[in-house]
């Protein structure tokens, strides 16, 4: 059965019991306008649903009894028995059809024209009573006059189409306004030309009306008030219906049941602290059983948070649907795992930044019916979506299979609109290019639409998500499509996370954010932490790691240098960029409630909330992002791999640096900076092999083009010392990689290093004076140029773009 | 019989300061606090009030006044805010009064800086005079106080 049936079918029970309340109370004090209010609006949404939904039977039940109503309402008639149970009646006909419904999905055969017809006499009756002549319209002759005459444009197609249920029913359905039922009521009736009979109807007086309405064929019931039958059929239906299974409950109380819980965990946490320093194991027994029970109250409080993600993807169908008639597309949406289940709050947050995807995987992702079948794909789009459970979080993938991102033309937009610099463009890589698109103000399109290119998108998208914890990613593949994988966590209420200490202080540090925890001993930690420019880095499995101490960046009291025993690096990433940081001490994990801070401390971006730890005391959560933005160690685009030398070029290296040194031929001594240098290898002459022209050798499972570096440096003397082994430094950037042979590796250097003298165009790069000897830095992008020009393709196009 | 106010009253220095009684959620002794690295520095730290999380005002600070002595411990006026709860540290509770209307006047041109524009009105007791505080302004951050305002003008 349909969500939405459900759901109705929920409600409408619901509001059949307060009805049942409501009449009887009515019933007793007839002039309560409060309930006659209640009970008005609850028959006509029960209307508009089931019109809504299709059960035509069952709106035009309700279309009579709010026809009743609205009489009562504006006191035309009062209510009495009779009156009241034929209304009592109608909601026992409704509940009796919304259990037809739930198990049959259908409204069912059984006739109901006797108690529709029952209402309509008893409404004709108040119409007809000359005392009381209809409110809502002053005069009363013109009244008949002008209402069917409206009307009569209208009941011809709901006449066509309905099954041939007995005509009452069609007469309710079409008559929409209280006073002309009596009239349109013979139309039906009297089927062959409606307009030329209901105008003949029309100058008579109201009392002929009356009498059509006793008429009607009724296959099946008397013109008693509801058949026994049905009633004991609604009872049995009722037995084990939806809304036994389900009650509705106030968000509010589940949020309060929720920080309850929350409550709960933290006095758990507390007393299994306690249990550490005891022995009794009665109470290590007790307080084992209360903290399983708590995780298991927590986990089952979560779960009433919980829906379906598919109450979000229930309305995108129509939104693709609309999007591409506009856009002259044809789309068509699938869904998979619709039921995997998210936290209330989080469903809210990510319910506008997935139409936005959606919307942008129409407009922008998929092309034409005609591009498409130019391409061999088929003419029909496809947008899909998927959702997952994966280790604590929902994983949500939409891919469309549309031209992909074309990353030159992202690339140049955004050199267009000044969001990147050229060099930035030229280094940069494919996977970074493409997340150009997540960068404020970014838009690609070529004129601003409706639809798209305000440039007010993907950022927002990609920040709405960062705030409750998610990252974005983005693969592309041009001319195949895209896919946009969101990681987000279950829930926000209670977090998992790594307790730190610094400057006496405690900080609670999201575990979704952590990698790994490195700890180097202090005789290490002055070696190994490097410094490169003044930035802080540690060398981690070969990779340059950034370094950010959290005592400096809250600046907040170092520890005292007497017990810096050891560096304690917690590796955290920040947008997709790992970064390290030094904190005095790694405590535990913990599960913590997340709390929100006032709005005097929103302004601090290196805080994500507080929490309430064990000991009773506040602990601030950090925001690894917003820390590390403070820290800057993740800058917006930049690719670590390789520096740019050309943006260099201008400058002079003054800073600290650390060099490679290397002799390329006799008495040559280059250098290149390390931070340019992925690996060093050895590699015995005999594996040399050649592609074509160029010496290459196998190295991981790829072929690295080798570059003799005295060929190539015009000063180097050609009697080349290179040796077997021959050394090899491996330069990758772009995802590329080429081998230099040098002759011999000397040392690696950290010094504070002057470029004096710049000389282009040879291979040399300026000279340097290194361990007070004259050194020559090495233009490795120059050399690489000249020996294999198709190293860095992306630079000609954007040359020319910028 | 002329209109009155309840409002609870504070000593900071030598200032009487009150706060509309129904503002104040309660009254507490000093309590252990978790400082903010980086927050402004009238936040003087976060405290942990049966669960709820708590954000602590040094209303001298706030008030641009010299710093409590070294030895003495503030109290907590928590007050209610649209934000929720919010501590105010003052240095004294005095007693919950009830005024009568007449004796309120604006508070004078000549009151300038920060207390201008958080004290609402003064009372003219018999033997000092007590100044009222706007609870929403005064634990509000200054500088988004400005922004809100560059945003409506």
């Amino acid at each position: 059965m349909d969500e939405i049936v459900k759901e109705f079918l929920v409600e409408s029970y619901e509001s059949l019991d307060r009805l049942d309340r409501d009449l009887v109370a009515l019933e007793k004090d007839p002039h309560a306008k409060e309930t006659l209010g209640s009970i008005f609006r609850t028959i006509h949404t029960l209307k508009g649903s089931s019109g809504f939904l299709g059960f035509a039977k069952l709106e035009a039940i309700a279309h009579v009894g709010e026809n009743l109503l609205s009489k009562l309402r504006d006191g035309v008639i009062t209510i009495n028995p009779e009156l009241a149970s034929a209304l009592l009646d109608t909601v026992d006909v409704v509940r009796f059809m919304l259990g037809q419904i739930e198990a049959t999905d259908q409204t069912g055969d059984k006739d109901f024209s006797s108690l529709i017809d029952r209402l309509a006499r008893l409404n004709d009756a108040a119409s007809g009573d000359p005392g009381s002549s209809p409110s809502p319209v002053p005069n009363p002759v013109p009244s008949p006059a002008l209402s069917p005459a409206d009307a009569l444009a209208q009941p011809i197609s709901p006449v066509q189409e309905q099954e041939p249920t007995p005509a009452p029913e069609q007469v309710a359905v079409v008559a929409p306004d209280a006073i002309p039922v009596p009239t349109m009521k013979a139309e039906p009736t009297i089927t062959p030309p409606p307009a030329a009979k209901a105008s003949s109807t029309l100058p008579e007086t109201p009392a002929p009306i009356a009498e059509p309405v006793s008429v009607p064929h009724a296959p099946v019931a008397p013109t008693s008030s509801l058949p026994e039958e049905s009633v004991q059929a609604t009872a049995e239906v009722k037995g084990g219906t939806v809304s036994d299974g389900t009650i509705r409950v106030d968000v509010g109380l589940l949020d309060k049941l929720m920080n309850l819980v929350g409550e709960l965990v933290l006095a758990r946490n507390q007393v299994l602290q306690f249990t550490s320093q005891r022995a009794d194991s009665a109470f290590l027994a007790t307080s084992q059983r209360l903290n399983l029970i708590t995780t298991e109250l927590q986990g089952s409080v979560m779960k009433t948070r919980m829906q379906p993600i598919g109450n979000v993807w229930s309305r995108l169908p129509r939104v693709v649907r609309d999007l591409a008639t506009n856009c002259g597309k044809q789309v068509r949406i699938e869904m998979e795992g619709k039921e995997t289940e998210l936290d209330k709050t989080i469903i809210e947050a990510i319910k506008d930044p997935l139409t936005h995807i959606v919307r942008n995987s129409v407009d922008h992702g998929i092309e034409t019916a005609e591009v498409r079948v130019a391409q061999g794909k088929p003419e029909e789009g496809c947008l899909k979506m998927r959702a997952l459970h994966e280790g604590g979080q929902v994983i949500i993938e939409i891919t469309d299979d549309g031209a992909g991102i074309d990353l030159e033309r992202v690339k140049h937009k955004a050199l267009q609109q000044g969001l990147i610099t050229t060099e930035v463009a030229t280094r940069m890589s494919d996977h970074e290019a493409v997340h150009l698109i997540f960068l404020p103000g970014f838009s690609t399109a070529e004129k601003v639409t409706n639809v798209s290119g305000r440039g007010v998108g993907m950022d927002v998208v990609k920040t709405n998500i960062e705030k409750i914890g998610g990252t974005v990613d983005l693969q592309s593949q041009p001319g195949k499509g895209t896919s946009l994988k969101i990681k987000i966590p279950l829930t926000l209420a209670i977090i998992p996370a790594l307790i730190v200490t610094s400057g006496g202080n405690r900080f609670a540090i999201p575990q979704v954010s952590l990698l790994e925890l490195v700890r180097l001993e202090s005789e290490q930690a002055s070696k190994q932490v490097e410094f490169i420019h003044g930035a802080p880095v540690y060398r981690l499995r070969g990779q340059l790691l950034p370094l950010a101490y959290l005592n400096r960046e809250l600046k907040i009291a170092d520890k005292s240098e007497s017990d810096q025993a050891a560096t304690n690096i917690v590796v955290l990433h920040a947008d997709g960029h790992p970064f390290g940081l030094v904190v005095d001490e790694i405590n535990d994990t913990e599960e913590i409630v997340v709390k929100p801070l006032g709005k005097q401390l929103k302004g601090v971006a290196s805080f994500a909330g507080a929490t309430i730890m064990g000991d009773g005391r506040v602990a601030l959560i950090l925001d690894v992002l917003g820390l590390a933005q403070g820290a800057h160690v993740v800058a917006e685009v930049r690719d670590r791999s390789g520096l740019d030398k050309s943006s260099q070029a201008n400058k002079t290296i003054d800073a600290r640096q650390t060099l490679l040194l290397f002799e390329a031929g006799q008495g040559s001594r280059m250098a290149i900076p390390l931070s340019m240098v992925a690996r060093l290898e050895e590699f015995p002459a005999s594996q040399v092999e050649h592609s074509g022209a160029q010496e290459v050798v196998r190295y991981r499972g790829q072929i690295l083009p080798l570059i003799r570096v005295s060929k190539h440096v015009p000063a180097i003397t050609k009697d080349s010392m290179e040796s077997d082994p021959m050394q090899v430094v491996v330069y990758s950037e772009n995802g590329r990689s080429v081998g230099l042979v040098v002759g011999r590796i000397s040392d690696i250097v950290q010094e504070a290093i002057t470029v004096k003298r710049h000389s282009h165009g040879n291979g040399i790069f300026g000279s340097v004076v290194v361990q007070e000897k004259v050194t020559d830095l090495l233009d490795v992008q120059a050399v690489i140029r000249e020996a294999d020009p198709l190293f860095y393709p992306a630079t000609t196009p954007l040359k020319a773009a910028a | 019989m002329s209109d009155s106010k309840q409002y609870a009253t504070f000593f900071l220095g030598n200032l009487f300061l009150g706060v509309e009684v129904r503002k104040v959620q309660e009254v507490i002794r000093y309590q252990e606090m978790t400082r903010v690295p980086l927050a402004p520095n009238m936040v003087q730290g976060l405290i942990n009030l049966r669960g709820q999380i708590v954000t602590a005002i040094d209303l001298r600070r706030r008030l641009e006044l010299p710093a409590l002595e070294e030895n003495r411990l503030p109290m907590n006026v928590v007050v209610r805010s649209d934000d929720g709860a919010v501590s105010l540290l003052v240095d004294e509770i005095g007693d919950v009064v009830e005024i009568e209307d007449e004796t309120y006047e604006r508070p004078p041109e000549t009151l300038t800086g920060v207390a201008r524009e958080l004290v609402t009105g003064v009372y003219k007791l018999k033997d000092q005079l007590l100044l009222i505080l706007d609870t929403d302004l005064t634990v509000t951050i200054p500088t988004a106080y400005n922004k809100t305002q560059i945003s409506r003008n």
